[in-house]
């Protein structure tokens, strides 16, 4: 099957107009023929659950926190950027597109970067309507602050809570919503597959996580915005709860998933402090704006206290490596610079895995208070991690996994191989190319939700004309079946082996042969321990209690179980792009000076695989990626 | 460090609950305290028993799904800290610590230390928003704000909606998280318009869910991990009046 990604002709900063007056719309009155079906309540799920019901469309929203707003969306730190130029400082909607393409490495799809900065400012003024708290300058107006990979100020932001106060707009205008009656809201309640009936997607089925039961769920289109794989790696920033589950079951059934290999390793994490530990902590990279990151020049010096280095005997790395956007290069650059110099035996702390991330500079500057106004709840946050005092002492980070770029392959509608299934935010592959700038994860899932798919959607509706189908229908029930046997072989198998402890053996050989850098050898070897170790997870899984009552190992299990599979894709992607681009970095393709090489004339393309059965290869598919406006360069940061 | 644990378990929202006892051994102080359950959950789950139950999702203080009463005190006591946050490092080699779910009638158990808060959502469903639809919102930067305004309208949307106020309260007053999102939109110019409504609303709705009346004993501030300013109760408390007295 080719994959159309139905981008629109013209020039590109005409595709959007044009195509929203191409899309055919669905009349006022006839909406609430509609349903839809919306699963995760984060920024896109949220967005777009409220967007939709207000434009008439019965919706029902599920997650499976106790609450639509505990979804991770709220966990962001830094903030959401806007082609605003409210700083005066040169922004523009085509600089903020570029910004993103070149941080992504060339390899999104430029059509929908470019929509993206469109309607970044359409964001901006959606929350502020709503109440969204943004930080403010004296005179009243919104405040900003720059972020990396950029090199004006476009960052909006509250305090070090943007995704929080972002997250409860959403929630607030769905909880609204909810309460005209337009939207049913399902918490506590997962999606365990998809329904998909003469090849549309009509529905889906899902278990109440406190009474166990499992449900039939039928409309005329579903919505997956589920969020990413980060917690494959089984230690990521990503909250316990996050998982692949709806994503890779919609691949089971046919909905492509594309660039699965591009994963964001996030240079300012907490380091790991010991086996138990049960994720890793993001501290906001805006504290790159002002901390300054180093290790010793020479390895003996690390295990002295930072104060008695002398400043002739640090290494400024980011500073020395990239002079013009020093400790703000991108993500994916400054944690592959922090691994080389831990790799070179300059790591600081415990097992010498950490870099400093010093305010020493920034108070003598700044003063103390206005280091405190800035990052106040970051610091605070890490002395109750770590114990330490980042006033006194300089921060210890380290890389860890935080965002996934890949997902669900969506056409330029936000839809995907599977007419009527729809993915959003995170979940889909669109946006971010190889590697996401921050402050954009809060803009696409926004973006998607408020502003693209309630156009897309009436599209799909007024165009095909979907038939109706009941959640009665024979294809619900057994999919209802699949899900009580996949249940039950779960309980049944009282191996020896908790989920847990099969899950961060998962990760861990991820982190090592997937992770910051991977080669040829190390992917053959994970692809064929993957398969051992989930063999081992359905012979020896040890699973307590019952399938009809709240059951969290069952809940967690089943997540697991699906990371196993999917973490195969993950390695077999990763393998195949014999090049190195943004979070991707194979060893083998590298430039003298340890930069990432790209391959622009083989590996331009998005991968898309399509499932093929259990035990079979998956099969790739490629949608070219053709730049009309932008060169193809190489990124440079120096 | 090696510690005792006193643990409510109960099967679910019907059958009555109890403690039961765990020895939680070799506890590092670098663990955090739900860490140390997931070590003690690994040792259940090994013997091929039941787990504790007890809800969690961000493990970084911000998503509001954690709530243990820890030595009987919500989030265990330390200030401006969730449970998730908390560390070993505030404990020693021997003690004992009772762990039970929040309690109050507006928040049933559901199992062992979880407990459904959904009266909270229902509350924001009252009236916890600004009415505007997507699209046809004004510039950003056609309503100034003035920092004050916005940093403290800030401080009240700070609230993760855990419970805890509800938990520590002798009363089970839902009146501090109520307060800090009436507060939140109705300081801002854009809650404005629906300032009188909102209060009433969620106030009604409050009342409605069975959560008690408050008696500003400030418990509640004292275990916020956010520590939401009980000034905020103040502030619902006139807008409440302003909007009773009119009659709307």
């Amino acid at each position: 099957m080719p994959l159309d990604s139905k981008i629109p002709s013209g020039p590109l900063a005409a595709k959007w107009d044009k195509h929203r007056f191409d899309l055919k719309l669905v009349n006022p009155a006839n909406k609430r023929k509609f349903d839809i079906i919306v699963v995760g309540s984060g920024l896109a799920g949220a967005s777009a659950a409220a967007s939709l019901a207000e434009l008439g469309y019965k919706v029902k929203c599920f997650c499976f926190q106790d609450s639509p707003r505990r979804a991770h969306s709220i966990a962001a730190q830094g903030g959401i950027n806007a082609a605003k130029n409210y700083q005066n400082d040169g922004d523009s909607i085509y600089r903020l597109f570029y910004d993103t393409i070149k941080g992504g490495d060339f390899r999104a799809r430029e059509a929908n970067v470019y929509r993206l900065a469109q309607v970044s400012g359409n964001i901006i003024d959606q929350c502020v309507a709503q109440g969204v708290p943004f930080a403010r300058e004296y005179g009243g107006l919104l405040a900003n602050r720059s972020f990396g990979g950029a090199q004006v100020s476009r960052t909006f932001y509250a305090r070090g809570q943007t995704g929080q106060q972002l997250l409860l707009g959403a929630y607030q205008a769905l909880c609204r919503q909810i309460g005209l009656g337009t939207v049913e809201m399902h918490p506590r309640t997962e999606m365990l597959d998809l329904v998909v009936i003469d090849g549309q997607a009509k529905g889906i089925v899902t278990r109440n996580l406190v009474s166990g039961e499992i449900g039939s769920h039928a409309a005329d289109a579903v919505v997956l915005a589920t969020g990413g794989y980060g917690n494959v790696f089984f230690l990521s920033t990503n909250a316990k709860g996050c998982n692949v589950t709806a994503t890779w079951r919609a691949y089971k059934k046919g909905a492509f998933f594309a660039n699965p290999c591009y994963t964001q390793i996030h240079p300012t994490c907490i380091p790991v402090s010991g086996e138990h530990q049960s994720k890793l902590t993001l501290m906001s990279e805006s504290l790159r704006n002002d901390g300054r990151v180093w290790v010793p020049k020479r390895k003996e010096d690390c295990p002295k206290a930072a104060s008695s280095v002398p400043e002739a005997d640090r290494d400024y790395f980011l500073e020395r490596k990239y002079p013009s956007f020093g400790n703000l290069a991108p993500r994916d650059i400054s944690s592959r610079s922090a691994k080389e110099v831990c790799d070179e035996g300059r790591g600081v702390g415990p097992g010498g895995l950490g870099v400093y991330l010093d305010f020493a500079d920034a108070i003598r500057r700044l003063g103390l208070h206005v280091v405190q106004e800035r990052y106040g709840n970051l610091f605070d946050m890490y002395e109750k991690i770590t114990g330490e005092n980042a006033y006194q002492v300089p921060m210890r980070i380290y890389p860890a996994v935080h965002y996934t770029m890949g997902g669900s392959w969506v056409d330029y509608n936000l839809m995907s191989t599977l007419p009527g299934l729809f993915v959003i935010g995170e979940a889909n592959f669109s946006d971010h190319g190889a590697n996401r700038l921050g402050a954009s994860a809060l803009m696409q899932g926004l973006a998607d939700g408020y502003f693209v798919l309630p156009y897309t959607i009436g599209n799909y509706f007024a165009g095909t004309r979907p038939a109706k189908v009941a959640a009665s229908h024979a294809e619900f029930k057994r999919a209802e079946e699949n899900v009580r046997q996949l249940t039950n072989k779960l309980l049944s198998i009282k191996g020896k082996r908790t989920p847990t402890s099969l899950h961060r053996e998962l990760g861990k050989l991820l982190w090592e042969k997937c992770g910051m850098a991977r080669n040829e050898a190390g992917l053959k070897e994970a692809l064929k321990r993957i398969p051992e170790l989930r063999d081992e997870f359905w012979k020896n899984v040890n699973v307590t209690g019952g399938g009809g009552e709240l059951n969290q190992s069952l809940e967690y299990a089943g997540r697991v179980a699906d990371f196993m599979e999917f973490a195969e894709l993950l390695c077999i992607d990763a393998l195949h792009r014999s090049e190195s681009c943004g979070g991707h970095f194979r060893e083998e393709f590298q430039t003298p000076d340890g930069e990432a090489k790209r391959d622009d004339e083989n590996f331009a393309y998005v991968a898309a695989w399509e499932y093929q059965g259990p035990a079979k290869a998956p099969s790739l598919h490629k949608e070219p990626l053709v730049y009309e406006e932008v060169h193809m360069s190489t990124r440079s940061y120096k | 460090m090696n510690l005792t644990l006193r643990v409510w378990r109960q099967k679910n929202a019907e059958a009555p609950g109890h403690f039961e006892t765990y020895e939680a051994r070799g506890v590092l102080e670098d663990m955090s305290f739900l860490e140390m359950l997931d070590v003690v959950n690994e040792g259940i789950l090994e013997r091929g028993q039941e787990p504790i139950a007890f809800d969690s999702d961000c493990r970084e203080g911000i998503c509001g799904m954690c709530s243990l009463v820890i030595n009987g005190i919500p989030h265990g006591g330390h200030r401006g800290t969730a449970t998730c946050q908390l560390h070993m490092r505030h404990f020693k080699d021997g003690d004992t610590i009772t762990i039970e779910p929040w309690r109050a009638k507006a928040f049933p158990v559901l199992k062992d230390l979880v407990t459904n808060r959904s009266a909270f959502d229902r509350i924001v469903q009252a009236g916890g928003f600004v009415s505007v639809n997507t699209g046809g919102t004004p510039d950003g930067n056609c309503i100034p704000v003035a920092k004050t305004v916005a940093d403290k309208s800030m401080d009240a949307a700070a609230c993760i909606g855990c419970g805890a106020c509800v938990a520590a309260c002798k009363n089970a007053s839902a009146m501090l998280f109520v307060a800090a999102k009436a507060s939140h939109l109705n300081l801002l110019p854009q809650g404005k318009a629906e300032k009188d409504q909102r209060a009433l609303r969620m106030v009604e709705q409050m009342d409605a869910e069975g959560f008690g009346n408050c008696t500003v004993t400030g418990s509640c501030e004292a275990v916020c991990p956010k520590e939401i300013s009980l000034s905020f109760i103040a502030k619902l408390n006139r807008d409440f009046g302003i909007a009773a007295l009119q009659g709307k």
